[in-house]
């Protein structure tokens, strides 16, 4: 018989632990920056910033927490943004009125959806039913999706939108910008479906013990179709997003976002290895890196060196969290 | 009553171990001669693992000295414990799947030579040496993922040998072997013991262990509690000393008279694991299924539950076909498994007692798409009680749980299902001997219940405790259908392995 | 069946990639004569050089169970650092004084990953992440962000330096550069230290089981300690070669080929799990993605399809394997 003490301490958890970093982060560019950091407009500009990455790691989050990864997140993101470009630029015009051409962004937002849900199935399929390691399966099928993207453009940007495409990325709802709304919403969504349906309980068995999940009558096949269709449906809306924001859709746009989703994710205390995770932590790792990249942005730092200090902070976060695991491990380790 | 420890190759004093305030070993002296052949004998929990790993250095002692060949080692550490002559051959055999025999055998060797550069005639010239020793042949060239068991844990032995070991640990050597090879493992071992080399032997399997040693030693609970020769121990006696207690077990009531047939099984056959497999479950029957390990017993178990599908053959629950290789479909055929390996197989031990019982019923408590955690919670607080868990509340993981309690949960998931049939791979394998007399009264009560129960086992005693009818398996094919109440310990043990 | 010919030849990975390319060859020479020239093997080796001295220090990260992501920002990382040392305290140093140093930065930026992976015990996946963010980021605030085309001069007599050279009948012509002996150096010094070194041995084990391997005695931190240094150098020696055989050290090139170079090597059968991989595969796997990056036009297919062509060699090289193990093992039971 061994002592078992079950942490409900709050402040045990790895979630309080992040949420000290963001509020440290945000009282350290308050103070050091108060007047320019906290403005309404720089507030605003954050806003409008982090969803397209944030939701990225989100879809990076759930695969991760079926001990898979998902490397062509940024890929899908950009095929479905540059296929809804080419349906806008195509079938729409800027001289168009706004009712006809809100129609075609409906269509597009569709279709790139569909796009989204189509990739996460192949990559779903390749995992399961295939067999191949995830990070395999998704890096190839990341090469092939970016490649149809660069076959369709040639390479080049995809431009020339009517105006109501900026509603998704640069438009605001009684003050708060929609891309910060989308994000909220899936975020939402994201906690409920891994929180509160058997589909999320699914996941995390399977992520914490792949074999004992085929033992438990589990339809394992059916849930990871379902997690990367998942992903790939979030990276599709991503990818709207920047397309929205950049007023342009590119083959290889937020190239940069992809060791970041990864970054965040991670950082938010999902377990890379599965069975943990929960997006209350990815949402306070993106509210730290938001806060981090914009006070040192405020303190004239390159964008080179946000790229340093997110790398620091990446492991700096696993060797607390490893060290925390390895000391609740060893107070738990079972007398055999 | 140890011998003389003058020229002990193991000696050790006092020794305890203690893990975040649990004591795993309590002031235990152990010693070994050399050439002599010593049985560590006590259940799972009993420490017998950890004063192994003491032994070999993976483990400090927290208190204690370790004399190891005369000289005394305040710091220990496999490599250490390696030079000195201490072998252990892990019951996974620790081997390299993607090297060849050759090197399996030769690396360590090689490694306490302090070698830089690999030869590979020299690595040749070492492997032959050992196979000769011991007189076996293995290609050198294959690589050891594609062996045969047996043969694995040959190479494990023949490592040892090369590395000039004067101790050869067996952790649990003989589990997956068949007869044949136990007498040959048994022959080897005398071989070791005339050229001097000392066995210690950990096992739970009784009459294997009192067949070759010399001397036996008892733990229970961290604490030595019997030591001597190994003629002094019958199988009764060791029983005794390793649970403490005698425990008295109530054979299975009868089958209810005319009980109508639940399970059918009909000519189910996979090429190279099991053919021909045709039997009848009653409604409230228990039948066991035995069988050495390989003998196909445990795929027999799979296919039942549709994590191995068949290549011909029927299944059916209450006169409907259950599609085959679908465990789904089988779980939906109100079929429950239970697996062997509860740490790796049967639970999430990282989730809470809520989500593994749960995960059994998911498809029937999802509420327009939401889960009702609270009826969950409360159905799996219901199982607790039921069961007689001894856990804070539904919320503690299940790493924090002892074996036996685990094993509860691991059970709770499938019964909170209502299951036709209960599959029971190894139902009380590691669990604590008070555990498992309740687990056998649980068996037993379900099968009153009208639960039809199939417990695949390699334990005789539970067999005949909880079955009322034994299925033994060899070769892939069920030779023999017992009366559980008219076969004794003996026979059945001479059916399994003859 | 064939004696001298290993039992799985035509299982292996290794044979399925020779025959891609051998087919890839035989399709270009069909549709253009031409293709089949030593100017275009000269090409089609320079263009390897780099690549394949990265992908042979993937390989062995791979083979010891874990994966670098970060070898390309240590490589540039190493390039353009000790250019701009030399360039500030000694331009006129010899290439190989340059060159060392180099080597020597990659080594130090390796160590640094090794010490978290081998010491603190971190996930390799998330380290080198982190590294990768770290080396570039170090590198573009704190050394430089300009791409330098004012080389040191030996620099430039390196990339200059040939081994053979000509012209071809038809009049086109064709050279080996120096920096391809580079490369078969690094080929030869991996493979003894893989074939040939208790070391190179003890690689293979952790990655065929880490608990075997700390159970016999190997010192497992080591051994991955000097894994991550020694693919740190190499990466060095790549970056500098990069620089001088391009004429410009440019702090935003070879970051973003990590995955690419990672796949070639799994193309050519080295596996995630650890414990596989070969020279000779990882080769023909570098061979394979430099022939679809610079040749695909010849047979028909246009360079935009490259990387939908990369894409899916990747994912039938590790799909058949894992597929066909997926079935054996249902087989199995």
């Amino acid at each position: 018989m061994k002592q078992h003490t079950t942490p409900r301490d709050i402040t045990a958890a790895p979630e309080f632990r992040l949420f000290l970093i963001a509020a440290l982060v945000f009282g350290l560019m308050s103070v050091l920056s108060p007047d320019r950091f906290l403005s309404s407009q720089n507030l605003t500009s954050m806003a409008f910033q982090f969803p397209e990455f944030a939701i990225l790691a989100l879809a990076m989050a759930i695969t991760m927490m079926t001990g898979g990864i998902d490397l062509s997140v940024v890929g899908v993101a950009n095929l479905s943004a540059v296929v809804a470009a080419l349906i806008l630029t195509h079938f729409s015009d800027p001289s168009m009125p706004a009712s006809q051409s809100a129609v075609w962004l409906c269509v597009a937002i569709a279709v790139a959806m569909a796009i989204g849900a189509v990739a996460g199935l192949l990559n779903g399929a390749l995992v399961a039913f295939f067999g191949l390691p995830p990070i395999l399966a998704t890096l190839g099928s990341g090469l092939v999706f970016t490649g149809f993207a660069i076959a369709m453009t040639g390479g080049s940007a995809v431009m020339g939108f009517p105006a109501t495409v900026a509603l998704i990325g640069n438009a605001q709802v009684l003050g708060v910008p929609v891309p910060l709304i989308l994000f909220a919403l899936l975020a939402c969504i994201l906690h409920l479906l891994l929180t509160r349906t058997a589909f999320g309980l699914r996941v995390t068995m399977y992520g914490a013990n792949p074999l004992a999940a085929l033992y438990a009558a589990i339809d394992i096949n059916r849930m990871l179709l379902k997690v990367y269709v998942i992903a790939g449906m979030f990276s599709s809306v991503a990818g709207l997003i920047i397309m929205s924001r950049a007023n342009s859709a590119k083959a290889d746009y937020g190239s940069s976002y992809l060791l970041l989703a990864v970054l965040i994710a991670v950082l938010g205390g999902v377990n890379p290895y599965g069975g943990y995770g929960r997006v209350i932590g990815v949402v306070l790792a993106v509210l730290s890196m938001q806060f981090l990249s914009s006070g040192l942005n405020m303190l004239q730092v390159s964008n080179f060196a946000r790229e340093l200090i997110w790398g620091v902070l990446l492991i700096l976060v696993m060797v607390i969290n490893t060290h925390a695991i390895t000391a609740l491990r060893r107070s738990a380790k079972p007398a055999s | 009553m140890s011998s003389d420890c003058g020229s002990a190759f193991i000696d050790l004093r006092a020794i305890t171990k203690r893990y975040a305030g649990v004591t795993a070993l309590d002031c235990v002296d152990f010693t070994v001669q050399p050439g002599e052949a010593v049985c560590l004998a006590g259940e799972n929990g009993s420490g017998k693992s950890t004063l192994i790993k003491i032994i070999s250095g993976v483990e400090p002692a927290t208190e204690g000295t370790i004399h190891i060949a005369g000289e005394e080692r305040t710091v220990l550490n496999p490599r250490i414990s390696a030079a000195a002559g201490v072998m252990v051959i892990f019951q996974d055999f620790s081997l390299f799947p993607n090297l060849s025999v050759a090197e399996n055998i030769s690396f360590a060797t090689q490694l306490s030579q302090h070698e830089r550069f690999y030869k590979s005639g020299a690595t040749r010239d070492i492997a032959r040496k050992a196979l000769d020793r011991i007189g076996v042949e293995i290609d050198l060239d294959a690589r050891v993922e594609a062996l045969p068991v047996a043969q694995k844990q040959l190479v494990a032995i023949c490592r040892a040998l090369a590395s000039q070991a004067r101790l050869i640990i067996m952790d649990e050597p003989t589990t997956a072997l068949t007869e044949k090879e136990v007498r040959r493992l048994q022959s080897i071992i005398r071989m070791l013991k005339d050229e001097g080399v000392a066995v210690i032997f950990v096992s739970h399997k009784l009459a294997e262990v009192l067949e070759v040693s010399e001397r036996v030693v008892v733990l229970r609970n961290g604490k030595k509690v019997a030591e001597g020769p190994a003629k002094d121990f019958d199988t009764q006696s060791l029983t005794y000393h390793m649970t403490g207690r005698d425990v008295p077990e109530v054979p299975p009531s009868d089958v209810t008279a005319g009980a109508e047939t639940l399970m059918q099984v009909k000519r189910l056959t996979k090429a190279d694991s099991f053919s021909d497999i045709t039997f009848d479950l009653k409604v409230g029957e228990v039948l066991g299924i035995t069988g050495l390990l390989g003998s196909g017993r445990t795929s027999v178990a799979k296919a039942l539950f549709g994590l191995v599908a068949p290549d011909e053959g029927t299944i059916a629950v209450d006169g409907k076909p259950v599609p085959t290789g679908d465990p789904q479909a089988a779980s939906q055929a109100r079929i429950g498994y239970v697996p062997e390996d509860r740490l790796t197989e049967g639970l999430f031990l990282s989730q809470s007692i809520l989500h593994n019982v749960a995960v059994g019923r998911l498809d029937t408590h999802s509420n327009r798409g939401l889960l009702d955690m609270g009826n969950l919670a409360g159905e799996a607080s219901e199982w607790l009680t039921k069961l007689k868990v001894k856990a804070p509340d539904v919320h503690a993981p299940v790493q924090s749980l002892s074996g036996g309690n685990q094993q509860r949960v691991a059970l709770a998931r499938w019964l909170s299902r209502a299951p036709r049939v209960l599959i029971l791979n190894g139902p009380s394998v590691g669990v604590d001997v008070g555990s498992k007399a309740d687990i056998h009264d649980i068996i037993r009560n379900l099968a009153t219940q009208g639960i039809g129960i199939i417990v695949i086992s390699d334990d005789l005693p539970e067999l005949l405790a909880t079955c009322h009818r034994i299925l033994v398996m060899r070769d892939g094919k069920i030779i023999d259908n017992l009366d559980g109440k008219s076969v004794t310990e003996d026979d059945l043990a001479h059916r399994l392995a003859s | 069946m064939n004696g001298w010919l290993p039992k799985d030849i035509w299982t292996r990975n290794e044979t399925l990639v020779a025959g891609v390319i051998v087919l890839f060859c035989v399709v270009a020479t069909l549709s253009d004569p031409r293709f089949f020239t030593i100017t275009t093997v000269s090409d089609l080796l320079r263009a390897s050089i780099v690549i394949g001295i990265l992908a042979v220090g993937a390989m062995l990260v791979l083979v010891s169970g874990g994966i670098d992501v970060s070898f390309t920002a240590i490589a540039v990382f190493a390039m353009y650092s000790s250019t701009v040392l030399f360039l500030a305290v000694w331009p006129e140093a010899p290439w190989p004084l340059i060159f060392a140093i180099s080597i020597v930065f990659g080594a130090i930026l390796g160590a640094i990953n090794g010490y978290f992976i081998a010491f603190l015990g971190l996930p390799t996946l998330i380290v080198t992440l982190g590294t990768l963010s770290i080396f570039r980021g170090f590198l573009l605030t704190f050394i430089g962000s300009q791409r330098i085309s004012a080389l040191p001069p030996s620099m430039r007599d390196f990339s200059r330096g040939v081994l053979a050279r000509g012209t071809t009948e038809a009049g086109n012509f064709y050279s080996i550069p120096w920096a391809a002996l580079a490369l078969l150096f690094v080929i030869i010094a991996t493979w003894f230290i893989l074939k040939k070194t208790m070391l190179g041995r003890s690689i293979y084990a952790i990655g065929g089981s880490v608990e075997s391997a700390r159970r016999i005695g190997i010192n497992v931190k080591w051994t991955q300690f000097f894994v991550y240094v020694y693919v740190g150098a190499l990466a060095g020696l790549a970056g500098i070669i990069h620089g001088s055989v391009g004429r410009m050290a440019d702090p935003f090139s070879l970051v973003g080929l990590e995955l690419s170079v990672i796949a070639a090597v799994v193309l050519g059968g080295a596996r995630l799990i650890g414990g596989y991989g070969t020279l000779t595969g990882t080769l023909l796997g570098v061979a394979l993605i430099v022939i679809v990056q610079n040749s695909l036009i010849v047979i028909g297919i246009p360079t935009t399809w490259q990387s939908v062509t990369i894409g899916i060699l990747i994912l039938l090289g590790t799909g058949v394997p894992a597929y066909r193990a997926k079935r054996a093992a249902a087989r199995a039971g």
